[in-house]
């Protein structure tokens, strides 16, 4: 079981996070707008990415609020988390 | 040597045992006698029992071959029956006065064994036989083979009572995890806590010591023993140490954390109070480990190398050293390495004659070799063992001097009696709980094994794990690790330099890897089996067999073989298995790499991993403030979620069908009672909660008066029907929202993600409130009347309290809010007070409505009552792929609105599809006959199979009103197909239907208004 770093709470098990999928796909602003082809893309595709993937967590048994992570799908290691509405940090990861 | 009659094969002294504790015990009925202090399979030894067991496949005989987890082949079952546990190895259980053990895999006797035919037949069940024989025909599978191979195959049996044990977890934090109380973790150990950190030392044995309890060894100038003596005293006295002896860490995880299983006590039938626990399931997260886990001893791969009384050299060395008991008494030493020779000196100096080691290298030139022969031992080099005489027990063995490279024998054999056969092909060190983590792992050619290379997480490891395989490199990288484990989590080792650790051993030379030993005939093509992985029978021809026919992969080859598989977890036949197909295919070992090693290291029984948490511990149980008055009544309870809800109220000599017909016709005569408390509820406020329901709903919420309350659907972006309920306008800025019992919790999360990740602007604020308000309604033509009694401050007349609007007020005493809902179609009120009010109100209103016969009812009455009506239960009638507009439900869904969670779904092609499952009504031909919800519905049933399917039944009940059966479904473009004759297919009849609308009773809605 991981630790996950709340950017609220701090370090926590992850027993208390919930996961939320693929994040900064923001909610199209005029729905109405979009193709077919396009609001498929929205509902349905996600990069899936092997390797360094932003994703959106919650802290669902502590403080309940959503933030994103930078995590290695390989290693499944949390290389950042941030807020909500924040972009992800440059990373300079270096080789390893 | 031997000494006491009913133990022949005890020496006369020596071991660490106690002479003065003597064991009574049964092993297969048999009353046999040990010591304290020996372990099952040691005190079978004693008694010279080595037939102990039967292979899995083959059903072979077969005996003790290790000393330790190690062991593949001498799995028994403990006795007492609801305690009994099976599939231990006998050399992992502690001997105690009246034990009870039975060999498994044994019809009807271990030295009797009718399945032993599977060996004869063994040609027609070679490697890969399971999927050979279940591709092409399923059939023969089903009914032929796999009821055979049940019934033969299969290990013990797990216990038919409920475990009368208790168990529990602990958690806990450590700065330095030591795994393994050999002299390398002790070391480790004893440095790391030097230094102030917080260390826990874990081994699987019942005493520290590891190897050290079994060799004869010097450190500081003490015995082996009497140095683990002295270590582990100085670590039970250091503070922020804690000693977990007879725990085995079976998994180690992200971020240095570790599950152990610690049995608490030396017996498996102790511990069965929560007090004093049988076993104990620790939850370890460390800053650092340290790994000393050692190394298990590799079997040589030769012909019939399973024989009861073939074991490895330092499992022999063991018995002797450890147990005080002589395996054998003529034994023959097969090796590829100098450091076995010790093995056989020390067998020689207990008395055991020692008749011959036979060493496939070409010549063996170290230290102990020479020992060997100055002890006057014949030492045959170039030589190997090429058959084994005895089938339930060693008689003997046949030699050959080997040629080609030591890919073959030449010359005649030579024939040299013998009742023990030690083995030894060298060290595989414990690596599975690196593996647990993805370590990386780099394959040490001199040694021949994999070791530790690229840890994952911040693990350290030290001794025979790392391929250091001598006492003195085990205690330097102790040292040096327990140091650097302590520092790395903020400790400061205090006494300068590290201590170096004296320590005496012989030169365990070198060693050269021969993966199958050859014999007269081709490997595969005699009688004669090359075995590999004991436990699943698995042998060199197999694998061979698997590279041939394309298996190469490790992975492949692991589950073609079965190698590697079941409690062993390939412990000893991982890396001989590996390098025979590595050879098959011609490539390096390293390049083949192992098969992954999965937790649990050793099996963990299911108790410990449930604990406590068991019976009403399992999940917590919610109930309403009126279930006390429920079970009073006799109510059946049916779980929604996490609540038990009331699901009928049977009177005396009722069935549930009865008892929902009695409840039903008094909701729809006069008057029935409801305990609506579980329905979610959340308080919803800010100056944008209008605008937010407005997004969240698929209806128009801006202009809902205060006072009223409106019907929601909640979609999914895709459109799909996720939640419904209604939801009051308490202020201008404040909703009450309801949701289904079952999905409060999911709306809740879905309210928050919205308004914090899609709409950070708007200024709402969710709150839960289910635990704040009892809700009870009262429903049917009586409701008014009933009500009237209890609540004299609001006007109940229609026209002043219209249907969907809610007034605040008085009932029972209680500050009260009262809706106009109904769920029912009937005149109906839902009755809200503080939480801790709802069993006054419940039974002021149950005292109102006497006169009229008021009838409480459950949620079986409620679904039959709704489904009259054609209203939908989410879940039900939904799943995920059901939109309002199949269910009929576009009158709720706006056409004014921009936007809305799951409007722009509506116009995809797939939801506009004129073939969708659409919500109708169905009647059958025979109006007593109850369809199975679920039913499929056809055309045509007697059209050729696979039969096209309309669709399903969603709701299905006996309906009072209507007195026959009604039912709900979801049926293909099913609006325009009202009318039609349809056919629901059943296991012992078609029940032919007719489609109507989903509103059976009162589609004017006439009656909710009383």
């Amino acid at each position: 079981m991981k630790i996950i770093q709340c950017p609220y709470c701090g370090e926590r098990p992850e027993l208390e996070f919930s996961y939320g999928g693929e994040a900064h796909i923001a909610r199209p602003e005029d729905p109405a707008a979009l193709s077919d082809e396009e609001w498929a893309d929205f509902l349905f595709m996600r990069k899936n990415t092997k390797g360094i993937y932003l994703e959106r967590w919650m802290h669902a048994a502590g403080c309940r609020r959503w933030f994103n992570a930078v995590r290695d799908t390989v290693t499944y290691e949390f290389l950042a988390v941030y807020k909500v509405g924040e972009m992800p940090p440059d990373l300079d990861r270096g080789e390893g | 040597m031997a000494s006491s009659q009913s133990q022949p094969n005890r020496l006369a002294t020596g071991g660490r045992i106690d002479r003065n504790q003597p064991c009574h015990f049964t092993f297969n009925g048999e009353p046999l006698e040990g010591f304290a202090g020996d372990s099952l399979a040691s005190a079978l030894l004693a008694n010279n029992k080595h037939l102990v067991a039967r292979s899995f496949k083959y059903h072979r005989p077969r005996g003790i071959m290790g000393a330790g987890v190690e062991e593949p082949n001498a799995m028994v079952q403990l006795g007492y029956g609801a305690h009994t546990i099976p599939n231990l190895k006998a050399t992992e259980i502690e001997l105690h006065d009246g034990l009870e053990a039975e060999s498994v895999n044994c019809w009807p006797s271990v030295s009797f064994d009718v399945s032993s035919i599977n060996g004869l037949f063994s040609k027609f069940f070679p490697a890969g036989f399971y999927y050979k024989t279940f591709m092409p025909s399923q059939f023969l599978w089903m009914k032929v083979f796999e009821p055979i191979i049940r019934k033969a195959a299969g290990w013990g049996k797990a216990p038919s009572e409920p475990d009368p044990d208790s168990y529990d977890h602990r958690h806990v934090h450590c700065d330095v995890m030591v795994v393994g109380g050999g002299p390398a973790g002790l070391a480790a150990a004893r440095e790391a806590a030097k230094s102030g950190a917080r260390v826990i030392l874990a081994d699987e044995q019942p005493e520290f010591g590891g190897s050290l309890l079994s060799l004869n060894r010097t450190v500081d100038g003490l015995s082996g023993a009497d140095w683990v003596a002295r270590e582990v005293q100085k670590l039970e006295a250091a503070s922020e140490v804690r000693l977990l002896p007879r725990t085995t860490v079976f998994g180690y995880y992200h971020h240095n954390y570790l599950c152990a299983v610690e049995r608490r006590h030396d017996r498996y039938d102790q511990g069965s109070s929560s007090a004093d626990p049988q076993m104990r399931l620790w939850h370890i997260r460390a800053k650092m480990v340290v790994l000393a886990t050692g190394a298990h001893e590799r079997p040589l791969v030769f012909a019939d190398n399973d024989r009861p009384g073939i074991m490895l050299a330092s499992a022999a060395q063991s018995y002797v050293n450890r147990y005080g008991v002589a395996p054998g008494r003529r034994a023959v030493l097969f090796t590829n390495n100098d450091g076995a020779y010790e093995a056989a000196l020390d067998l020689k100096a207990a008395g055991v004659e020692v008749a011959e080691i036979v060493d496939v290298r070409q010549e063996a030139t170290g230290t102990l070799p020479k020992e060997a022969l100055e002890a006057g031992i014949k030492v045959s080099s170039n030589s190997a063992i090429t058959a084994v005489k005895g089938k339930s027990r060693v008689a003997g063995v046949t030699l050959h001097k080997l040629g080609g490279n030591g890919q073959s024998v030449s010359g005649e054999g030579r024939q040299v009696a013998c009742d023990l056969i030690l083995m030894s092909g060298g060290w595989s060190p414990v690596v599975h709980l690196f593996c647990h983590t993805q370590g990386k792992m780099a394959f040490d050619e001199a040694k021949a094994c994999f070791v530790p290379a690229k840890p994952r997480e911040a693990t350290l490891w030290a001794g025979a794990v790392g391929g250091s395989f001598d006492l003195a490199g085990a205690l330097v990288e102790g040292v040096a690790q327990g140091r650097t484990a302590a520092l790395a989590a903020g400790f400061e080792p205090t006494d300068g330099d590290s201590p170096v650790i004296a320590s005496e051993e012989p030169d365990l030379g070198s060693l050269e890897a021969r993966w199958v030993v050859p014999t007269v005939e081709p490997i595969g093509r005699s009688k004669a089996k090359h075995f590999v992985d004991y436990q699943n029978d698995s042998t060199a021809a197999d694998i061979r067999l698997a590279a041939r026919e394309g298996f190469d992969n490790v992975e492949h080859m692991k589950r073609y073989t079965l190698s590697g598989f079941g409690t062993d977890q390939g412990k000893t036949g991982n890396i001989n298995a590996l390098a025979i197909l590595s050879d098959a295919v011609d490539r390096a070992i390293a390049e083949t790499g192992t098969t992954t090693f999965r937790p649990p290291y050793t099996p963990v029984p299911f108790g410990v991993m449930a604990g406590r948490e068991l019976g009403d511990w399992l999940d917590p149980k919610r109930v309403t403030a009126i279930q006390d008055w429920h079970e009073a009544q006799g109510a059946s309870f049916e779980d929604v979620g996490q609540w038990k809800r009331p699901w009928f109220f049977p009177k005396a000599g009722e069935d549930i069908h009865a008892a929902v017909a009695r409840e039903c016709a008094a909701v729809r005569d006069t008057v029935g009672l409801l305990d609506a408390s579980t329905l979610g509820k959340i308080d919803i406020q800010g100056p944008d909660a209008a605008e937010f329901l407005n997004r969240i709903y698929t209806n128009a919420w801006l202009k809902l008066k205060v006072g009223s309350i409106r019907y929601g659907l909640m979609c999914h972006e895709d459109g799909m029907i996720f939640d419904d309920g209604t939801t009051a306008r308490l202020g201008e800025n404040h909703f009450l929202m309801t949701t289904t019992t079952g999905g409060a919790a999911t709306v809740m999360d879905w309210l928050e993600e919205y308004l914090q990740t899609e709409w950070p602007d708007l200024k709402v604020y969710c709150t839960s409130v289910t635990e704040q308000w009892s809700t009870v309604a009262v429903a049917g033509p009586k409701a008014r009347t009933v009500l009237e009694r209890v609540c004299s401050d609001i006007d109940l007349a229609p026209e002043a309290f219209p249907f969907m609007t809610f007034r605040d007020g008085t009932v029972a005493g209680s500050p009260a809010r009262v809706s106009r809902i109904s769920f029912t179609g009937e005149l109906s009120y839902e009755v809200s007070v503080p939480w801790s009010h709802g069993k006054a109100l419940w039974e002021a209103l149950y005292e109102a409505g006497e006169e009229f016969g008021i009838t409480p009812y459950g949620t079986e009455t409620m679904h039959v009552l709704r489904a009259e009506k054609g209203f939908i239960i989410v879940g039900q009638e939904t799943d995920g792929t059901v939109t309002p507009q199949d269910l009929g439900m576009d009158w709720i869904v706006s056409k004014a609105k921009k936007d809305f969670i799951g409007k722009r779904s509506f116009s995809r092609a797939d939801t506009v599809r004129l073939d969708r499952k659409q919500l109708v009504g169905l009647l059958t031909e025979d109006p007593g006959f109850v369809l199975p919800e679920g039913a499929q519905i056809v055309i045509d049933p007697n059209a050729p199979t696979p039969i096209p399917m309309l669709g399903h039944v969603t709701s299905s009940y006996w309906s009072p009103a209507m007195g026959r059966s009604i039912a709900l479904a979801l049926i293909k473009g099913g609006r325009a197909r009202k009318g039609d004759r349809l056919f629901a297919p059943l296991e012992d009849r078609t029940q032919a239907v007719t489609i109507v609308d989903p509103v059976f009773i009162d589609p004017e809605g006439k009656r909710r208004d009383g």
